[in-house]
Formats: C-alpha cells, structure tokens, sequence
C-alpha cells in the first residue's frame, strides 16, 4: 500500500513537465519520418530506447545519410550516462532481478531527477513519473507520426525548464562539502568538454567527479 | 538500415539503463564504493545543468536558456516549490525570445 502511494505521488510530480514528452515525442516522430524511418520504427525506437537526446541525434544523422554506423555510434555515446544513473539509483529497485530490469526501464533524465529530488532516491517517484514519461513520449510519437508537430517546444521555453529541474532538484544535494564539489568539478569538466568533445562524453566524462566521493 | 539502428539502440540503452538494478541490486557496497555512488547523483545533475544550458551543436551556445535557468535559480534561492521554478525558468526563456 505504502509503495502504491509513492507511485501515485510520483503520477503527480511528472504533472508539471507532462507537456513536454508530447511535443517532443511529437518532434521526434516527425524527424523520424523526414530521415525515412516509418512510423512503426519511430514508435519502436521510442518504445525501446526511451530516451530523447538519443533518438534526435540518430534519426538527424540518418536524415543526413550519415549511415547507420555513425547513427548508432552517438546514440549510444549520449546514453552511455544512463550507466551512473542507474548506479546511483541501483538500491532502490525492490523484486527479482526480471522486475528490476524492467523497471529500470523507467529512467530517464527527468525521472531520475524526480526521484532524488528530496536527496535520497525514491523508487516510487521514479517508477510512478516514468511512466507517465514513458506513456507520453510514446504516444507524442505516434501523434507526431501521424498529425506533424503539434508546437514549438521552445516558443514557450520548455528548452529551459529541464535546465531548471535539474538545478532544483541539486541545489540541496549541495549543502554537503563533498557533494558540492563533486557537482562543481563535473559541471566543470562538462563545461570544458562541451566545445571540443562529441556529444554525450562531457556528460560521461563528468562522472569521473563522483571519485571525489572515495572514503578514507 | 533503420531497424538496425531502432534493434542495436534499443538494446544497448535497454542494458546501460538496467546495469545497475540487475548487477548491483540492493546489496551494500564497501563503504568506499558506496561514497562514489552517493557522489555521483550531484555530479550527473551538474553535468546535466551544464550540458543543457549552454550545450549545442559541439558548441558553448549562450542563448535564451541561460536567462530561464537564472530566473530559475533565483525561484530555487527563494524556496519556491518545483513547479514554480520549472514555470519561472521556461516563461523566462520564452518572454526573453519574443523580445
């Protein structure tokens, strides 16, 4: 019952950003078509690899016949991150190991997010946000393969607030020294990386920070 | 080519997502290990912050984001609740875009 409560809890954090997995599901739908994918793969892609930055970059390489390699290649770079998440939120997963697999399924940046917002990870948050997440993204899809883009994400500055939810789910994480500077010196790094590294690896390169946390 | 792509994606993210839930579990690591995963939730949040405000194309791009993720922070600084600093931050952006 206490675990229900939780998921339903986490139902309703997703409700503020709720939005934003339509239109950019819808976005990604209408890319895929462009790059030649058929509705059935883009709606498969979304369904399996749930996961947005991802998906952009391998269907824009596609549309820019840049061939499968390359596509696979960055897709995978910019999802490597999903190695240190689901480490860092591996204690929570209650069940056997098949549940705990398709669970895990449900993280995504902004569940994930969800999750730690009160500083520990929590797995009702996680499960209950990604699937309104997973859900949306899934059907914004199949609406953006079908109708087009509904519209413009960032006209109305969705671009900004996952910048923002980030930030606010950090900011208490960093009234501990060594938080504080895990967060510093990967920010950082990230900062560093970005011109220069292909996307994905300054998030991936950050992770290094978190050895900061090594106890003596 | 597309499928190739849409299967080899999909498997490997599948993999990365459930690496930790399926090898790690709920077992207690040795306490130096566990302070590294504890560390590594504020340092993927920062990483995150960085990469989507100022990330673009292979490049530092200063846009409109930076606006909204400031106009965000001063909601955090003022203790707002979650959802006023996401609405503060995206109306910060998409004010500062039509002007």
């Amino acid at each position: 019952v206490r675990e229900g409560a939780r998921i339903t809890a986490g139902l309703r954090a997703a409700v503020p950003l709720a939005l934003s997995p339509v239109l950019f599901g819808a976005a990604f739908g209408v890319l895929a078509l462009d790059a030649g994918m058929g509705p059935v793969a883009a709606i498969a892609m979304s369904a399996t690899t749930f996961a947005g930055s991802a998906q952009f970059a391998a269907a824009s390489i596609l549309e820019d016949g840049g061939g499968a390699a390359a596509a696979i290649a960055a897709a995978l770079l910019l999802n490597a991150r999903y190695i240190p998440f689901s480490l860092a939120v591996a204690p929570v997963f209650p069940g056997r190991r098949r549940r705990r697999l398709l669970e895990a399924q449900l993280i995504v940046d902004e569940s994930w997010a969800l999750a730690g917002r009160s500083g520990t990870f929590e797995y009702g948050i996680l499960v209950g946000a990604g699937l309104v997440f997973y859900v949306l993204w899934v059907a914004g899809t199949g609406l953006g393969t079908a109708v087009g883009d509904l519209f413009d994400a960032e006209a109305i500055g969705l671009d900004a607030a996952f910048p923002a939810l980030f930030l606010a789910v950090l900011a208490p994480y960093l009234r501990v020294r060594r938080a504080l500077a895990a967060a510093v010196v990967a920010g950082g790094i990230a900062f560093a990386l970005l011109p220069v590294a292909p996307p994905g690896v300054p998030i991936v390169a950050a992770s290094v920070a978190a050895l900061l946390g090594l106890r003596r | 080519v597309t499928w190739v792509v849409v299967a080899a994606v999909g498997a490997v993210t599948i993999a990365f997502k459930a690496s930790g839930p399926v090898l790690l579990g709920r077992r207690a690591l040795p306490p130096r290990a566990a302070g590294v995963v504890e560390a590594l939730a504020p340092a993927m949040l920062a990483a995150l912050v960085v990469t989507q405000t100022v990330g673009g194309d292979g490049d530092l791009v200063f846009d409109e984001r930076v606006l909204g993720v400031a106009a965000g922070g001063v909601a955090i600084v003022a203790r707002a609740p979650l959802v006023v600093v996401i609405a503060v931050a995206a109306a910060a952006a998409a004010v500062a875009r039509l002007l």
